[in-house]
């Protein structure tokens, strides 16, 4: 009887190491994954966390709210954004709200500028041969895209003095045209790739059907890149809204930027943590929500050109 | 790119007629004329040559936007259908050649003077006497050189973002929470991650990190006190906010790599480990090159971390090529000297990026 309760089948002992170590495995996956979940979460978190606490838990290095530290709202009452000063006037919140307005106005409509400009031109080099002078559509594709290696600074000083010519430093305008240019290669590269996944027959069919080449972009062609234009959009506002060197040297008082606001609070008072914490976290605040309701875009917008 | 074949051929019969060729003409060059005596009148007035009475140069931009208007309409007029092409770029190229051409060779114009904007005179053409003071500047040449290793960093991010990438790409659970999360860094501003990290949570007394730091038995945390712990300290930080974007770039290129190929490498008994150097990393390599090569231009941008956090110390330790012509122009107010160091940076980074870019393209289209 010994013989037949014996197991016959015997895992080879590679096997079962096999499996030890392919559970193994399978924690120190997810334990990478966790911790670098924590590396790119925590400083969020600390900011969040950081704009509801007072001076004695700053100081003692606080951290989970309730448990070691009591929320306070400190850091919005001086932002004139905390539940018992939102009703009142405020001048801080004033000037919040203006640099918040600011920072919004001065990235959509310069991402949609250049969406809109980017667009056409993508189309038109992924679609007809041109010759401007000694330049073919190689040659104008790499002229735009080239752009990208302009550093800023380059171009900063130059534009500080061309401004107050035109009286244009600190205005908004002045702004909205810097930023286009800023992302106008970055446009125009993730729209060559869209278009040229597109064929050729839509427009020629509804070219066929009567519309003008105009006619074909804007009906046909157009809403089948909408996702890369979203993608484009996104990532450029992404962009324009963290932008800081541009708006520091470009603008003073009327035309100030989130992060320009941002940044001379730490100059200036280094020490209320708690304010500049609800500062920068209303600054983030935004590009949070975008990030995590819009990821797909922007992973689309991103991937663009790296997959061919 | 694509190909000829692929373009769109359309063939339109346009009857021009005389008259309207020559209202095509006459509008642009109209127009034309007008930008012309606008800027002519401008210029004579900046030289105290004639009262025209003109408060700024405003009237200059107008009539280069009206000359602007006229040329893309002009286009449509003379050329028919092909002109309503040309409308596809035109606007574009308008846009970008008057926003980067034209400040560029103004630029050129004020590196060679002495143009200091606190002065209340204006510029004086100085000849080379910048580009001597540009070589005897420390400060600038150890700003170049820390540029050098926060680019030869790039490594280490793309080996960071490339192990990333694989765990995404790999079986998991809660794939979508865990590549969000990865991706937030990149959606931050660099002047608010500088608070974040640099300013509240690397503080001496009570960051978090410094906190850390201590239980690990660092005893005086002190990020930014020696240099190569400040440079290490601002690179992990433009780190932190960057290394999603090569993942992403990578993670793409990994998901359009056909299973068979890994599973053809599998059933020919190639470990995880050697399946992973001969199979999927040759693969990558064009979708690396194109991340890093987007990464060191990103790179050579540096600066709003420098600026908001250590604005340059200790010592210039920690200093990239723009926060030094930053705080050349915030400190000094100089200008031309300002310009000339950026116009010199520009021709660097030409030269090294064509330079690079021609080694890629030898490197992957081998000629024998």
């Amino acid at each position: 009887m010994a013989e037949t309760t014996a197991q016959i089948f015997h895992d080879s002992p590679a096997d079962r190491s096999f499996k030890a170590r392919r559970f193994a495995g399978r924690f120190a996956i997810y334990a990478i994954l966790i911790f670098w979940a924590v590396v790119c979460l925590f400083p969020i978190y600390w900011t969040i966390t950081t704009a509801f606490k007072t001076a004695p838990d700053v100081m003692r290095g606080h951290i989970v709210p309730w448990w070691d530290f009591k929320p306070n709202w400190l850091g919005w009452r001086s932002l004139g954004l905390s539940p018992d000063t939102i009703g009142q006037v405020s001048t801080v919140r004033d000037q919040f709200l203006l640099r918040f307005e600011n920072s919004m106005i001065a990235s959509i409509s310069s991402s949609a500028l250049a969406v809109g400009l980017g667009s056409c031109a993508a189309y038109g080099l992924s679609r007809f041969s041109y010759k401007f002078g000694f330049m073919r559509n190689p040659d104008i594709s790499f002229f735009f895209l080239s752009q990208l290696i302009l550093p800023p600074v380059v171009l900063a000083l130059p534009f500080l003095v061309l401004y107050r010519d035109l009286a244009l430093v600190d205005t908004r305008f002045g702004l909205i045209m810097i930023y286009t240019l800023t992302v106008l290669p970055i446009v125009i590269w993730i729209m060559r790739d869209q278009f040229g996944s597109i064929p050729t027959e839509l427009e020629e069919a509804a070219m066929v059907d009567g519309l003008s080449i105009w006619g074909a972009f804007l009906t046909i062609v157009l809403p089948i890149a909408a996702p890369g234009m979203v993608a484009a959009f996104i990532l450029s506002m992404v962009l324009t809204w963290n932008e800081y060197f541009f708006a520091a040297l470009l603008t003073g008082t009327n035309a100030v930027t989130l992060p320009v606001m941002v940044a001379s609070q730490t100059g200036s008072q280094g020490i209320s943590w708690w304010a500049m914490a609800a500062l920068s976290f209303a600054a983030i605040l935004p590009l949070i929500v975008i990030g995590v309701v819009l990821e797909r875009y922007i992973i689309k917008g991103m991937a663009a050109g790296a997959v061919k | 790119m694509a190909d000829i074949s692929e373009r769109l051929h359309v063939v339109t019969g346009d009857a021009i007629s005389a008259r309207r060729r020559l209202f095509g003409r006459g509008m642009i060059w109209g127009s034309f004329a007008v930008l012309a005596i606008v800027a002519a009148l401008q210029f004579a007035q900046s030289y105290n040559l004639m009262k025209v009475g003109f408060a700024n140069w405003r009237p200059t931009l107008y009539a280069y936007a009206f000359w602007a208007v006229c040329l893309c309409w002009g286009q449509v007029v003379l050329r028919g259908e092909q002109g309503k092409r040309v409308l596809f770029v035109l606007p574009a190229a308008l846009f970008t050649v008057a926003m980067v051409v034209f400040p560029l060779l103004f630029g050129l114009s004020i590196a060679f003077s002495d143009w200091n904007l606190a002065s209340s005179e204006g510029p004086h053409f100085n000849g080379l006497a910048n580009v001597r003071q540009m070589w005897g500047d420390t400060f600038f040449w150890n700003a170049l050189l820390n540029m050098v290793y926060y680019v030869l960093a790039i490594a280490v991010e793309y080996a960071i973002a490339f192990g990333l990438a694989l765990l995404l790409a790999a079986d998991i659970r809660a794939r979508k929470f865990f590549r969000v999360s990865f991706l937030l860094p990149l959606m931050l501003s660099p002047v608010a991650v500088s608070w974040m990290i640099g300013k509240s949570m690397l503080e001496i007394r009570f960051g978090p990190i410094a906190h850390l730091a201590r239980y690990l038995g660092w005893e005086n945390p002190s990020f930014f006190g020696s240099p190569w712990v400040a440079r290490a300290a601002i690179e992990a930080m433009d780190a932190w906010t960057f290394i999603p974007f090569m993942m992403i770039m990578i993670l793409a290129g990994l998901q359009a790599i056909p299973r068979e190929l890994q599973e053809a490498a599998r059933v020919d008994g190639a470990s995880g480990w050697k399946s992973f150097w001969e199979v999927t990393f040759p693969l990558m390599l064009p979708v690396s090159l194109t991340a890093v090569l987007i990464r060191i231009i990103f790179k050579l941008k540096l600066a709003d971390i420098i600026i908001t956090v250590t604005s340059g110390g200790p010592g210039g330790a920690t200093d990239s090529v723009t926060s030094y012509i930053y705080r050349v122009y915030r400190d000094r107010s100089n200008v031309g000297y300002g310009t000339l160091l950026a116009m010199f940076y520009l021709v660097i980074i030409v030269a090294a990026m064509t330079v690079l870019m021609k080694l890629v393209d030898r490197w992957m289209n081998p000629r024998y």
